[in-house]
């Protein structure tokens, strides 16, 4: 299990209206795609008529719309993650996970490509309309995973409940779809349902090997700065909350104080404390018989390293001691396993240099 | 024409016509259902009472296939 | 005498006919459109060259000639070409819009008409000098011949025809040869028009009717070939002499095509207004005792012996008498078939030839022959109601005519036939249902039409 996670979380209120619309517009979509696959195959009981699936089909469409309005609004106002205005049309345009984004973008201009296309039904002809609506197939699963990759809480059970049971209601849907009037079109009936089923497999080995990986939020293209910001806070708001390290592996310059002191027994020790440019603390301790011309000869030593917010969050001991090239393992409460590799260049009591850490317990 | 009845009269393209039955919930008053499940229109003009129910059944039909068209008026000589 | 026998679909079990040459079988005055050779320098010394009349004129002529669509619809072809040239006038468009289309309904689709294909075979010029006239009566820039795909003994007539012509530069507007496929409702007019615009061969909704919104949006003149042939010849004598044959409301003579228990079956050329009689006799009279006469195709009605022998054959006297005129097609059922028998076989064979787009006609067509069928081989006592009380949701709700004709055949066999069905009802199929059918068809296939 690796090491770091990180959660990039604000307190402001457009960042949770962005997030709740979002939301709001996938169960919306979801259950107008349900519906619209229900007028297709003409589901209609006795209570129930067909012009009932129509009327709550489009009204809800038109719902759909409104709260994609907002969700986009807010985002864009929202001056925390930088979603500019170009990617309210154009996918891909934005510095905030760009190809997550983008997804959403790209079903976003579908939604309006269908929506104006159905308002305009008989000036844009039946079979055009019939052609731009056969895209609402993949306006869904981009917004599933759109959902799934930008969002900043995915392992939260009502984000994730909610995703699984809509995705659950447009499966069923889409079966009972390419089951109704069956065996007409048969190839492409099966065509269809075994790309499906692809998809839905892929998606779901997607889904946990990325979003609900504790990584994702720097894997999914997250401005660093970002990232670092979430360090520095250390908010205590509600929700997860987790001072963190930057994603590692990662490579900083260093810089530091060194120390040295002997005692009555003729052990001494050298204490190295430095904090990179990439926001870590490191410190090191070495004790030992001393050696004539200066320096230490290892016999115990300690480490601790962590983000500056929470130095001792990892601790271990040095693994090898080369003049200055220092290797060590430390771990965190939970196991978690870095290993530091400390390049230093000594100048009587400072230090500088390169700390390289990596995830797992060191070569 | 007689009083209450407007200018236009109920259509169905039948090719266009997939049998989906909506216009047939909407307008029973004027649209029956053959032994298919496809609309029969009577081809009468269309009272004004239901004119909104007609024109709904025609927003609502997922193929387009209902019209509503005005007929053309031949002058009746005399009072109408 | 001259026989057209490859000009016939290629495994057709239906009977081909052969044409009768001129002077034999015909009256004086009528024998007009077979009076020439087929190639250029004969059909011009025996009829004279087409005369260089102007649009408007050939317009007044064609509408006080009479003369209607033998197509079968029979609508005054004048009146039609005037719809046209207002068309045109009315709606304003871009300059790659301009101009008119003529389109020549050369598919003879229903099996038991020869009229067309044999005219095209042995007068081929005077088709195309009807198209040429006509264009230039409506400002036409652009004429198709709509032809079967499969006919290839026709299509290169007329395109040996239509080099001859090229060769000379007589036409204005080049005509296209259009070769559909050979379907019953590729022949519908609208048909014609999506085929030629690039789609499938099956009617479109209308309106707009061709002469308003045709090929290519523009206006459009669909016309039978044998209309044409008659446009061609009223371009050089004029309307009194065209109206000199037939009768005062159905002016100048007609081919039709006579079938079934005849000595000669052929196609023949007719004054309209003869009686059925006079038609049988043409035909060398009845082979053996007829019971009824099938009129107008499988778009008409079947007429008891009698009736058919008293009525003038022209549009509205067959149309009084409860048939129609429809392309000239007659049919002699002989006492010893079933018509109940024949009839469901046209049935089937219509069904079967649905274009497949309107819902009544797709399940109503082929619900309607399976009563018909169950009536005439199994005595089925349930079929007369359940065939009545079906015929009111099949015809007149397709996009085209093609299960009105249907409808119309099948009920006019019950009233007709009326006595055969109680036999049938009674004592089941009678012994005419072993009997060779006598309606000619192409063999039925389930054959797939998407």
């Amino acid at each position: 299990m690796t090491a770091a996670s990180t959660v990039i979380t604000s307190t402001t209120p457009l960042w949770y209206a962005t997030r709740a619309t979002g939301v709001v517009t996938l169960v919306l979509l979801t259950m107008s795609v349900v519906l619209g696959i229900m007028i297709n195959v003409r589901f209609a009981t006795e209570r129930w008529p067909r012009f009932v699936t129509i009327g709550i089909h489009r009204n809800l469409s038109l719902l759909v719309v409104t709260f994609l309005g907002l969700h986009i609004v807010t985002a864009l106002l929202d001056s925390y993650a930088p979603v500019g205005w170009l990617s309210v049309a154009i996918p891909f345009a934005s510095s905030y996970r760009p190809l997550w984004l983008g997804l959403g973008t790209v079903a976003s201009d579908i939604l309006v490509a269908l929506v104006i296309t159905s308002l305009l039904r008989t000036r844009v002809g039946q079979r055009t309309w019939r052609a731009v609506h056969w895209t609402a197939y993949a306006c869904w699963p981009l917004s599933v995973v759109h959902g799934l990759g930008t969002g900043t809480d995915p392992k939260a059970p009502a984000i994730l409940g909610t995703t699984v049971v809509c995705v659950a209601a447009v499966v069923v849907a889409a079966a009972w779809r390419l089951a109704s009037g069956w065996p007409e079109h048969r190839a492409l009936r099966l065509t269809a349902g075994a790309t499906s089923a692809a998809a839905l497999v892929a998606a779901t080995a997607w889904t946990t090997s990325g979003p609900l990986k504790a990584d994702w939020a720097a894997r999914s293209g997250t401005p660093s700065a970002l990232l670092a910001r979430a360090h520095g806070t250390a908010s205590t708001g509600t929700g997860a909350t987790a001072a963190a390290l930057p994603a590692l592996p990662l490579t900083t310059d260093v810089t530091g104080s060194l120390s040295s002191s002997t005692a009555n027994s003729g052990q001494s020790s050298v204490t190295i404390n430095g904090t990179g440019s990439s926001p870590v603390a490191f410190h090191v301790v070495i004790t030992g018989p001393a050696l004539q011309g200066g320096g230490v000869q290892m016999t115990s030593s300690q480490v601790t390293f962590g983000p500056t917010s929470q130095p001792t969050l990892y601790s271990g001991d040095v693994t090898s001691l080369q003049g200055t090239d220092i290797r060590a393992a430390v771990t965190d409460s939970g196991g978690g396993a870095v290993s530091l590799d400390l390049n230093l260049t000594i100048n009587g009591q400072s230090v500088s240099g390169t700390l390289t850490a990596s995830s797992g317990s060191g070569q | 024409m007689t009083a209450g009845s407007s200018n236009s009269r109920l259509r169905v393209n039948p090719i266009a016509c997939k049998a989906h039955g909506v216009c047939i919930e909407l307008l029973p008053e004027l649209i029956g259902s053959d032994p298919w499940g496809y609309p029969v229109v009577s081809g009468h003009l269309v009272p004004n009472r239901l004119m909104d129910h007609a024109k709904r059944a025609v927003e609502a039909c997922p193929t387009i296939a209902l019209l509503l068209e005005e007929v053309p008026q031949t002058p009746t000589s005399g009072r109408s | 005498m001259n026989q057209p026998e490859a000009a016939g679909r290629e495994g057709d079990t239906a009977r081909l006919y052969a044409a009768q040459s001129a002077g034999s079988g015909q009256t004086a005055e009528s024998g007009r459109l077979f009076s020439g050779p087929a190639d250029l320098a004969g059909h011009v010394g025996a009829h004279g060259p087409l005369p260089g009349h102007d649009g408007p004129a050939i317009l007044d002529a064609v509408d006080r000639s009479g003369l209607t669509g033998r197509g079968g619809a029979a609508f005054p072809t004048g009146r039609k070409m005037r719809a046209v040239v207002d068309a045109t006038a009315r709606v304003r468009r871009s300059a790659r819009q301009q101009g008119a289309v003529v389109v020549a309904n050369g598919c003879e689709g229903e099996p038991a008409s020869a009229k067309d294909r044999t005219l095209l075979t042995r007068a081929p010029h005077l088709v195309l000098d009807g198209i040429a006239a006509a264009a230039r009566a409506i400002g036409a820039n652009r004429a198709h011949l709509c032809l079967h795909e499969d006919e290839h003994a026709l299509i290169q007539v007329v395109q040996l025809a239509l080099k001859e012509r090229r060769s000379a530069g007589i036409d204005a507007v080049d005509v296209q040869i259009a070769a559909l496929p050979h379907r019953y409702v590729a022949s519908e007019e609208t048909s014609l028009i999506q085929f030629l615009d690039g789609g499938p061969a099956m009617p479109r909704f209308t309106p707009p009717r061709p002469f308003e919104r045709g090929v290519a949006g523009r206006p459009t003149l669909v016309d039978n070939v044998e209309t044409l042939a008659h446009v061609g010849l009223i371009a050089r004598h004029g309307p009194a002499w065209f109206r000199a044959s037939g009768m005062a409301n159905a002016p100048g003579t007609a081919l039709v095509t006579v079938g079934g228990a005849v000595t000669h079956p052929g196609v023949y050329e007719i004054s309209l207004g003869i009686t059925g009689a006079e038609l049988l006799e043409l035909a060398g009279g009845a082979a053996e005792p007829l019971q009824a006469v099938l009129t107008g195709g499988y778009f008409g009605a079947w007429l008891p012996e009698s009736r058919f022998l008293a009525t003038r054959i022209a549009p509205k006297d067959l149309a009084a008498a409860g048939a129609a005129m429809g392309a000239g097609i007659f049919v002699a059922l002989p006492r010893t078939s079933c018509a109940l028998a024949e009839t469901a076989r046209v049935a089937r064979y219509m069904a079967e030839q649905s274009a497949g787009q309107c819902g009544p006609c797709i399940n109503g067509l082929p619900a309607l022959a399976g009563a018909l069928e169950a009536l005439a081989r199994r005595g089925d006592t349930r079929a007369p109601d359940y065939i009545n009380s079906l015929a009111p949701y099949v015809a007149g709700r397709g996009a085209c005519h093609h299960p009105d004709g249907t409808t119309r055949l099948i009920a006019s066999a019950l009233s007709v036939f009326a006595a055969d069905v109680r036999t049938h009802l009674g004592r089941g199929p009678c012994a005419g249902t072993r009997r060779p059918s006598i309606l000619p068809l192409p063999a039925l296939a389930a054959e797939a039409h998407r």
